[in-house]
Formats: C-alpha cells, sequence, structure tokens
C-alpha cells in the first residue's frame, strides 16, 4: 500500500469555533475513505484546507510525500489533488468543454487547443464510464450529469486523489448508486477518494474506511467491514440516536379536502385532477419520485398557486387562493427549499422568525413593525427550538442547513397551524437534526393539528404518515394505511402499478365499515 | 419619399455612420469586456470624457496624435484600476461606484482643461486625424469612400472587434474571462485567482473606453469641449445588452446606431415643418425598440453584479 495522501494535525478556528482540533487523516492508493460527521462536524472545512480553500492554523498538508503549499488550490491541483464541490462549481451558460477547459491551458496561449482538449475530454469519459455531450450547455444538463462533468473536470487535470463533498446530497437513489458504481470502478483503476458523508447507508456500502469526525476532532477510524451502522451512528452523533416513533392516531373531522385539483405545468409539474383529504391528529405521507408533481401539490395547498380546476375546502370552506389566505386558513408550510423559498438569507433572524405573519397585530401595529415583540418572539424560537449558531440580528445565510430548518420549524409551529404541509422537511439534514425534525412533526400532529408530509426518503414516511399515497405524474395513488407498507409495495406505488394499493384500500374501507 | 433615397443614396451619409459608429465601437467593448468578468462599468461616460480631455491635451501640448491616444488609454486604465479596487477585492455597489467615477472623471477633466487653458472662451483645435485611404482598396466605387477612406482609429476600432472576439472565445485567457463572469468559484477551483482576472479586464475595458473619448477630439472633431461626449457613455451600456455581449453584434449595434443618427442629421435638413428635435430623438427610441427585441434573447453574465468572496458562496 502506498500512502498518497497524509493530513496531519490540521488545526482550524474561525473566531471562537475551533472547526478542526488536531486532525489526522491518510489515503492510500486504490482506497475509498469516508469521512463522516454531522454538519458542522468540520468534514467540508478539512477538505478546503487539503484544496487550499482555507488555510489551516497549524498542521501540514502532504500529497505522496511532497509538503502541499497551504492556501494555493492551483498547488493542490498541480499535485494531483481534485475536489468535487457539493455545490457544483460550475458556469451555467458555458459548455461543459468550456468548463473543464478552464485554467488547464497557460492563459497567455494565443490558442486554446480545443480539439485536442475534446479528444481527451472523449477519452476520460470513455474510461471512466461518464457520458457527458461535450457541446451541451451545462444549464440543460440534469444534476447527475452536472456532477459528471465536476468529476471530468478533476479527472481532466490529472487527479490521482479525489475528494467528493457530500457528492448523493443532490442526487436521485439510482443516479448515486450509479455514482458509487463508478467511484469503486475509479478506485480500481488507481485512483484514491475520499467522500464525505452523513450517510450512514452509504458509507456502509461504498468505502473501504470510515473516519468519524464529530465537533472538529476524528473520534474513531475503521474498516468498513468491521463496523456496523448503529456503531457509526453512535460514533458520529456522540450517542445513540433514536428516530422519534409514531404513537397511534385518532384522526379526528377532515380539516382539509381537495377534490379533482388540477394545474396545468411543464412536464413534471402539473397535476393531473387530484384527490384527498387530510383529518385533525394524522400524517397523509406523500411518497414519489421527484418531478411527479410534488412540488406543484405543496404549492396548491399553499396558496402559492392557485388551481386551474377543482376545490381545496378547509373545515368545508373553500380556500381562497393565496399564500395569505393559506396562512389565515391556518396552514402553515415549511417549503422544499429551504434556502430560496424558507428564508431570506441576508435578512436578520428575527425579519426571517416573524415575515409570514407580520401583519398580525403580534407583530405590527399601523403599518409599524413592533421589533420588541419581534425579537423577543425569535429570541424565544432560538431557545424553544434549539437553533445552534444564531443571533436575533445575525444574518440566516450563516446557519447551517439544519439550524435553519429548526427556524423553519420553530416560525410555522409557533403559529400552531390547524394544518402543516412539510415538504422534504428532512432533506439534506443530519441523523441528529433529522430526530429533531420527526420529534417535532409528531408532536404537532398530537395536539392536533393535520400533516400532510411530502418526501422522498421512504424510511421517513413509514416512520411518520398514517397513510401513505405515492404521487406519479400528477395523480395521486389510493392510501395505504402505514403499518401495510414495505419497500415492495411503495415501490409499485411510485411505479404507478396501483393494484395492490387499490385492493388494500378497498379492504380497509370494508374494515371500517364492518365497525 | 425621394429625400430619403437621396439620403440614402448619398456617399456622405455611409461614410459618417461608420466615423459616428467607432467612438459607439470602442466604449461597447469596453463596457462588454467589463461585463464579461462580471462586473458593470458605468464610469463610461466620464472615462470619455477624460479619455478626449487628455488626448487632446496630450497632442495640444505637442504630443504625437498616437501619443494623445495612448494617454487616453493609460488614463482610461487607471480609472478602471480605482473602479475595479472599489468594485472587487473590496464589493461596493457597482452602480454607485461607477456612477462616482463618471461624476469624478467628468469633473477632472474640465478641471485640468481649465488648468490648461484658463482664458480661451472658444476651445483651441488641434491637427486631428486625417482619413486614411487604403491603398487599392479606396478606389472602389460607392465602398471605397465609404469603408475605406476613415481615419486610423476607425480602422483600429474594426480590428479591436475581430481581436476581442478571437480573445473572448479561442484563448485560454478568454475562457478564464468569460468563466469568471459566469461563475468566479468554479475559477478559483480551477486554479484561477478570479479577483486578478476581474481587475485587469476592467482595466483593459477601461482602456478602451478611454481610446473611445479621445477619438471624439481627436478624430471626430478637433478640439476639447467638456459636453462633449454627450451620453455615448449610457449608449454603450445600452449597447451591450443589445449585442448580447458578443463582440459581433457590438459592432452590428454601434453601425445601426450610428446609422440612425447619421440619418437623422441629414433629415433635419432635408425635411421642413418637423421639429428636429423629433429626429434627434429617432435614433434613442430606435434603440430602445431594438433593446427591448434583443433583450429577450439576452443570456447575462450570470455573476454579473455579484461581488466574489473567497470562501463564501
Amino acid at each position: 500500500m502506498t500512502r498518497v495522501l497524509e493530513l496531519r494535525e490540521i488545526t482550524k478556528r474561525f473566531g471562537a469555533t475551533l472547526a478542526n482540533d488536531a486532525v489526522s487523516l491518510h489515503l492510500d492508493r486504490g482506497e475509498i475513505v469516508a469521512l463522516l460527521g454531522e454538519n458542522g462536524a468540520g468534514k467540508t472545512t478539512l477538505m478546503s484546507i487539503l484544496f487550499g480553500h482555507y488555510t489551516a492554523d497549524a498542521g501540514s498538508v502532504r500529497v505522496e510525500g511532497e509538503a502541499l503549499p497551504p492556501g494555493q488550490p492551483r498547488a493542490a491541483i498541480r499535485a494531483g489533488v481534485g475536489m468535487v464541490h457539493q455545490h457544483f462549481a460550475l458556469a451555467a451558460n458555458l459548455t461543459v468543454l468550456d468548463n473543464v477547459m478552464t485554467g488547464t491551458e497557460p492563459l497567455w496561449r494565443l490558442r486554446s487547443d480545443r480539439s485536442g482538449a475534446r479528444a481527451r475530454l472523449a477519452a476520460l469519459a470513455e474510461r471512466f464510464g461518464l457520458k457527458v455531450d461535450p457541446d451541451a450547455r451545462v444549464a440543460d444538463l440534469s444534476v447527475g450529469e452536472r456532477q459528471r462533468v465536476e468529476i471530468l473536470k478533476a479527472l481532466y487535470n490529472d487527479a490521482r486523489i479525489l475528494i467528493l463533498d457530500e457528492p448523493t446530497a443532490v442526487l436521485t437513489t439510482q443516479e448515486a448508486e450509479r455514482l458509487f458504481a463508478t467511484l469503486r470502478d475509479m478506485a480500481a483503476k488507481g485512483l484514491s477518494l475520499i467522500f464525505i458523508s452523513h450517510k450512514l447507508h452509504e458509507v456502509m456500502s461504498a468505502s473501504d474506511r470510515v473516519v468519524v469526525l464529530r465537533g472538529g476532532r476524528v473520534v474513531a477510524e475503521r474498516a468498513t467491514r468491521d463496523t456496523s451502522r448503529e456503531e457509526l451512528a453512535e460514533l458520529m452523533v456522540g450517542r445513540a440516536v433514536d428516530r422519534p416513533v409514531r404513537p397511534p392516531a385518532t384522526p379526528g373531522p377532515v380539516l382539509l379536502e381537495a377534490r379533482d385539483v388540477a394545474v396545468a405545468g411543464k412536464g413534471g409539474a402539473s397535476l393531473k385532477g387530484i384527490g384527498f383529504a387530510l383529518r385533525a391528529g394524522e400524517t397523509l405521507g406523500i411518497i414519489g419520485v421527484s418531478g411527479n408533481g410534488q412540488t406543484t401539490l405543496a404549492e396548491v395547498v399553499s396558496g402559492v398557486l392557485a388551481p386551474a380546476s377543482g376545490t381545496l375546502t378547509v373545515r368545508g370552506a373553500p380556500l381562497a387562493p393565496g399564500v395569505r389566505q393559506a396562512i389565515s386558513a391556518g396552514i402553515g408550510r415549511i417549503p422544499e427549499d429551504r434556502h430560496a423559498e424558507g428564508v431570506l438569507g441576508d435578512m436578520t433572524t428575527w425579519e426571517n422568525a416573524v415575515l409570514e405573519r407580520i401583519w398580525s397585530p403580534d407583530f405590527s401595529r399601523r403599518g409599524i413593525v413592533r421589533r420588541g415583540a419581534a425579537r423577543a418572539a425569535a429570541a424565544r424560537i432560538l431557545r424553544d427550538y434549539d437553533v445552534r449558531g444564531a443571533r436575533v440580528d445575525g444574518r440566516v445565510r450563516l446557519l447551517s442547513g439544519g439550524n435553519m430548518q429548526k427556524l423553519i420549524l420553530g416560525r410555522v409551529l409557533e403559529a400552531a397551524p390547524d394544518i402543516l404541509v412539510a415538504a422534504q422537511p428532512s432533506r439534506g439534514l443530519d441523523e441528529g437534526a433529522i430526530a429533531g425534525v420527526h420529534r417535532r412533526l409528531i408532536e404537532a400532529c398530537a395536539r392536533g393539528a393535520g400533516v400532510l408530509l411530502i418526501s422522498e426518503d421512504l424510511d421517513e414516511v413509514i416512520a411518520l404518515a398514517d397513510r401513505i399515497r405515492a404521487i406519479v405524474g400528477g395523480r395521486l395513488s389510493p392510501a395505504i394505511p402505514a403499518e401495510r407498507a414495505d419497500a415492495g409495495l411503495l415501490g409499485l406505488m411510485m411505479a404507478g402499478d396501483w393494484r395492490a394499493a387499490e385492493g388494500i384500500e378497498a379492504e380497509e374501507r370494508g374494515a371500517a365499515h364492518a365497525l | 419619399m425621394s429625400v430619403i433615397v437621396d439620403i440614402l443614396a448619398s456617399v456622405g451619409m455611409w461614410e459618417a455612420v461608420l466615423r459616428i459608429a467607432t467612438p459607439l465601437i470602442l466604449g461597447t467593448l469596453g463596457v462588454l469586456l467589463c461585463e464579461r468578468v462580471g462586473v458593470l462599468n458605468l464610469g463610461i461616460e466620464g472615462i470619455m470624457a477624460f479619455g478626449a480631455m487628455i488626448g487632446w491635451l496630450t497632442v495640444y501640448s505637442g504630443g504625437d496624435l498616437w501619443a494623445g491616444i495612448a494617454a487616453a488609454a493609460a488614463c482610461g486604465a487607471a480609472f478602471g484600476f480605482l473602479h475595479a479596487l472599489m468594485t472587487v477585492p473590496l464589493g461596493l455597489s457597482q452602480h454607485v461606484t461607477g456612477l462616482g467615477i463618471t461624476l469624478f472623471a467628468s469633473s477632472v477633466a474640465y478641471y485640468v482643461f481649465r488648468l490648461a487653458v484658463p482664458t480661451a472662451t472658444s476651445p483651441p483645435t488641434i491637427e486631428p486625424f486625417r482619413p486614411l485611404p487604403v491603398p487599392l482598396l479606396a478606389d472602389i466605387p460607392f465602398l471605397g469612400p465609404v469603408l475605406f477612406t476613415q481615419t486610423a482609429p476607425t480602422y483600429l476600432a474594426l480590428v479591436a472587434v475581430a481581436v476581442l472576439a478571437v480573445v473572448l472565445y479561442r484563448t485560454p485567457l478568454g475562457l478564464a474571462i468569460r468563466m469568471t463572469g459566469e461563475n468566479p468559484h468554479a475559477v478559483e477551483a480551477q486554479g484561477i485567482d478570479p479577483i486578478l482576472v476581474r481587475i485587469g479586464t476592467i482595466m483593459a475595458g477601461s482602456a478602451l473606453m478611454g481610446v473611445a473619448g479621445a477619438f471624439l477630439s481627436l478624430a471626430a472633431f478637433n478640439s476639447f469641449f467638456p459636453t462633449m461626449v454627450q451620453g455615448r457613455g449610457w449608449i454603450c451600456i445600452a449597447l451591450v445588452v443589445f449585442a448580447l455581449w458578443r463582440p459581433g453584434r457590438a459592432l452590428l449595434g454601434a453601425v445601426l446606431f450610428a446609422f440612425f443618427d447619421a440619418f437623422q442629421l441629414r433629415l433635419q435638413t432635408a425635411v421642413d415643418g418637423v421639429p428636429y428635435q423629433l429626429f434627434l430623438m429617432l435614433p434613442y427610441l430606435l434603440s430602445i425598440l431594438a433593446l427591448v427585441v434583443m433583450a429577450q434573447r439576452a443570456r447575462v453574465p450570470q455573476a454579473l453584479m455579484q461581488p466574489y468572496r473567497r470562501g463564501e458562496r
């Protein structure tokens, strides 16, 4: 085994926080190492130091025995280190070839060798099975294809060590599986890889060795075959984590009802006559592969989009279109994309905490904002919902995803909505944060709210929902009780095969009649 | 009707088009460069005024005409550096900084001019660039006088279009420039410092703006007066959008605008009974129309007006 990378005693401080505390890590040729840790454990900071985006306060990086000068991405690239960023570093308006070529030739050369580059890119794509059209504009590519471009960029720079920062965060399950197959193939061809993750199943299935980071320190290192999911979870969080379990529900009256709701939209954005009822005290789970109308469904229910036809009623009264109408009808929402729709990143925590209800007499009087009350409400949310790293007057952008989500949860639940629309509420969060979100959703349900849970995470839906429907091509499947759900049945439902589900729904209805 | 045909058939009209277009071509290329790298440069109006002044002053105090052009380019680059310092490493508002540069540069231009010629009531003249007929080509009927009997800076502007197109689309430097305007983080990730790319490119673009101004005082006219830029800089800002940020289209846009301008000048004298102000409006009106049509297809550089801060998204 040849040692290709060695990080020794890396320490990095940001103000008062110690992001990395004497972290040591090594990588051998042909090995896949998973860097496991919760959000904020210091994984990305460590890799940014390795790649020269940050300069470490102490410690050294050696690549193939040579010391790497700190703070120079160029030096890292030259030494054969490639980085695939979590937020892709691509220019959407330029072509794949442009993106790959940038910075690979001396800047003052009079002519770019585009045909040579094209041939080289094609050869790399062929060798590693990363097919993309070199002349396609990056904006026209799918997320999975963009990631391939990121990987190709690194390979084009002759990377022998590849670092992937949460590579599956934005991928569908199928894309993620394909990615890991590619990574294993690359390792077999002599590349060495580190991938950052907080997802236990992918760490278990794709890595040779796991390094667990917690609070900026390496807390454990395990050969993957000698460890288990449970052990890693405990190491990562520092205590045993149990996702909360839903108590049996006793559904009350119908709160929200949709009948034949249709919305015309491009591709996966349309709804084609859906109907469902949501009762007080129950959670209705909507599963489905992304792009089948779930975003539109959430937008319709929360008043962002008006249905083209069909009716939505809340407690029997028709719901007027409009977000403010929806909020005053008692509908709270956790939007799917928290950065784009959930918060205004450059505004302060307190502004974000009350913006949805700024017109209520609690927070404004005669058009003047009651700052004191608003700030007090924000402070309360920060405390009660354990939002870490936030100040009432600080910018929300600086929060981690999990803490941002806690703030949104707090904001929504403080208003005590009767109906809660939760779209992908735990996407991108780590185990600890997910458990927290689930606990809050269960509490809301126990209080008597109806929760419409839209999620791609089947484990989450099975754990939280009372009834489950699948959304396929803008239509809703029959509902099945969560007790009778298993991966096979849900898979069929998501694929649009609803025969079994219909049977179960009829049976349940029959059983209800018999009672 | 015959009036219009007469105007369109006259060599003088078409000859004027390229002359009027030259400062617009240079200025538009300058703005285009800055915006391609992600920075709006509203300093153009002032930088052109200063370029016109310093070009004229250089020649008036005994310098060569080309020395005047060079001085204008150098001063343009210096103002560009100032703009770049404030907008790139400091990340200040590009609008405010640009307008500040325009006010500052125009005022300083007038101030220096008044220091140089404290008393004169009519601005002193210099010997400007003369038309330079291209051998053989200038003898082609109609096309000869229109295209090949222009002043040297006009030829320079046309060459600049070609050079810029090649640099932007065919060289590694051009790719780095375009990439910086689209996503500076991506440039950083490939080991190039986007801040340096931005500063350098803004300086180059501003140098072109300076030369655009110098053309006015050294070729279009033969003296300097403080109001001579007359909003041409703002037209260039609009032309860049019209051009969809491409050099070839920038040439097209500048020529189109110049055509309307030359046309309305001649209409003013040929048509009676219509207030001349209406004709003056014509080129601006038509550019707004053209802009509305073209802007539908515009693919704006994604990082335009977004300051780049290392390690922050």
